[in-house]
């Protein structure tokens, strides 16, 4: 079996962002790039099923500048057994990540393709699905728990009203949510294994051109500071008086 | 005049969403996935008593949406499912969690857990937007249109073999008045149910929880609140042990009036809380229901 696992490069998602001074990018002073933690989720997951099932080849691919490298060779240290870095300087929107990601589906037929349910800094949500449409597969997002039984991907998903259970014949799109599993640590063996293992870069395989935009970024609005009763009593009475009970 | 498909997955979406399809202008066609009422606006009723799987009925969804100019539907998990599948069939844009719109082809949406906003220009046939309906207020719009019954079509895809049950009484996150919310440190889910849940029984309220709470057992994955749980706008929140990280802030910030309870005076939740206190939550939230009560029997 073959696993494709899509890797994006974000601000640590612990970090304070901030809206940079032209209004045209965020910025997170200080603060180290991360593999988006939903796509750490799919790698972990991922490597969790060739733990289950045996033999199961682990392909992570990222999309976009050369620094994304550092994200693909964590990717390789947790258990990935090759990576591709589509390199580009392009503007991408998730119409042009799902347009290279099929590309790669085509060329390499995984069985599944696992990625995150959204990254934590664009806040898209929708390579996933639209990647599932283009191909024609189904698709099982906010995964909770996933197991792979004779060819089929039985999932829990996450939905307004709690979870259900899904079975999706193979080749399929899933996406991962954050209580599918705890990602592993990566001890330092595992780092220096991991810059022996291959990493191809590549151009671009399509000319496809986003079609959504970023006009600019404004400072979420802040709330008007509050004030601090002593009792609860004085809670009760500043509610009251707020009309709010 | 544009033309808008509203999506709508439960009852009450037309509804809410009359503020959101008043600014952005055009004729309104509601697709009913489930089963609804009359509405003032034209429906095509697909009547499911359970809405199918999004990738056997997106197709079907496709073939209806490519007439319109834009497809719409109350931000919700279900919708995201759909509508993201959508986009990938029509290969049209699609911008979630829209809070504003600035043009025709221009909204603004939050990012990277509610610390900014960001402004985006689509382009194309069509456009896809899921919204927060708590970011346009607006009263029903009047009149009752006509519904037609539709057959969509469901194709093969994957199968659902257990469904979500909505458990126990209290209201849904997403439409509640009021919501009760405890993090970490309420321990146990006994304790959890007895002392957030009792005040939240107290207000006639729904109850939430962090990541955290979620995580270590003592409150189910349906009532997370946040960045990947509910994003909820009640009239009232109250924050019980809850630090306040930027991931659960971005889902209560639309919030009208936020209370924070915390026995950390330094914790970031009061710097979002209208009224803040300072005290064991285990102490300050049984007294608070005791008040609630007994202001109940006083009316
Ligand atoms: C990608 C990502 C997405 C996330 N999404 C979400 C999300 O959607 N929702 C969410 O909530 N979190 C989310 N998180 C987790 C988030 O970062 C925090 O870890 C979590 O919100 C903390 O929960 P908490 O406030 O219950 O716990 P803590 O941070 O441990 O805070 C507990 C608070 O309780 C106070 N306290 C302790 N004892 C008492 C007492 N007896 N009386 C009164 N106060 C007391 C403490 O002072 C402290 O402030 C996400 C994280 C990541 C990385």
């Amino acid at each position: 079996m073959k696993i494709l696992v899509p890797i994006k490069r974000v601000f640590d998602p612990y970090a304070k962002v901030t809206v940079a001074a032209d209004g045209l990018s965020l910025e997170a002073l200080g603060a180290k790039f991360e593999i988006n933690p939903f796509d750490e989720i799919a790698m972990e997951a991922a490597v969790q099923i060739r733990e289950a099932t045996g033999s199961v080849e682990i392909i992570a691919v990222s999309i976009g500048g050369s620094e994304g490298e550092e994200q693909l060779r964590k990717a390789l240290a947790m258990g990935a057994d090759s990576a591709i870095l589509v390199e580009t300087n392009d503007p991408l929107d998730s119409r042009v990540v799902a347009a290279e990601l099929e590309a790669l589906v085509r060329e390499l037929s995984p069985d599944i393709v696992l990625m995150g349910k959204l990254a934590t800094d664009g806040e898209g949500n929708q390579t996933g699905p639209r990647l599932a449409a283009r191909l024609g597969w189904p698709q099982a997002t906010l995964l909770s728990s996933l197991s792979i039984v004779g060819g089929v991907a039985k999932v829990r998903r996450e939905t307004d009203l709690g979870e259900e259970a899904v079975e999706l014949n193979l080749p399929a799109v899933l996406t991962t949510d954050l209580r599918l599993n705890e990602p592993r640590y990566i001890a330092l063996p595992g780092i220096i294994k991991a810059r022996s293992k291959p990493l191809e870069r590549r151009a671009r395989a399509t000319s496809i051109q986003p079609h959504s935009v970023t006009v600019g970024y404004a400072s979420a609005p802040t709330r008007p500071a509050g004030q601090r009763v002593n009792s609860v009593s004085e809670l009760v009475a500043g509610l009251n008086a707020r009309g709010a009970i | 005049m544009p033309k808008i498909l509203l999506i709508t997955f439960g009852p009450s979406e037309a509804a809410v969403a009359s503020g959101f399809v008043a600014k952005l202008g055009g004729d309104v066609t509601v697709l009913a996935l489930a089963a609804t009422g009359p509405s003032a606006y034209n429906v095509l009723d697909a009547g499911f008593s359970e809405i199918p799987p999004s990738d056997t009925i997106s197709t079907g969804v496709a073939d209806i949406a490519r007439d319109y100019d834009y497809v719409a539907a109350v931000s919700s998990l279900a919708a995201k499912d759909l509508l993201a599948r959508l986009a990938g069939h029509l290969d049209w844009p699609l911008v979630n969690d829209v809070t504003a719109i600035s043009g025709t082809k221009e909204f603004q949406h939050p990012v990277a857990a509610g610390a900014a906003v960001e402004t985006v220009r689509v382009a194309g046939d069509g456009v896809i937007l899921t919204f927060r309906p708590a970011a346009f207020p607006g009263s029903p719009a009047g009149g009752v249109g006509t519904t037609e019954a539709i057959s969509l079509a469901v194709s093969s895809g994957s199968r659902r073999t257990e469904a979500a049950a909505k458990s126990g009484t209290r209201p849904d996150l997403a439409q509640a008045k009021v919501i009760v919310s405890g993090g970490r440190p309420l321990q146990t889910a006994d304790k959890f149910e007895q002392i957030i849940g009792g005040l939240a029984d107290a207000l006639g309220g729904a109850v939430g929880a962090t990541r955290a709470a979620v995580d270590s057992g003592i409150a189910s994955n349906e009532l997370q609140v946040g960045q990947t749980g509910k994003i909820v706008a009640p009239d009232l929140y109250i924050a019980a042990g809850i630090s306040g990280s930027t991931q659960h802030l971005a889902g209560i910030k639309d919030s009208k009036v936020i209370v924070a309870i915390n026995k950390d005076p330094g914790a970031p939740i009061f710097e979002v809380a209208d009224f803040g206190l300072v005290a064991d939550l285990f102490e300050a939230v049984p007294e608070l229901t005791a008040q609630i009560r007994q202001r109940a029997v006083a009316q």
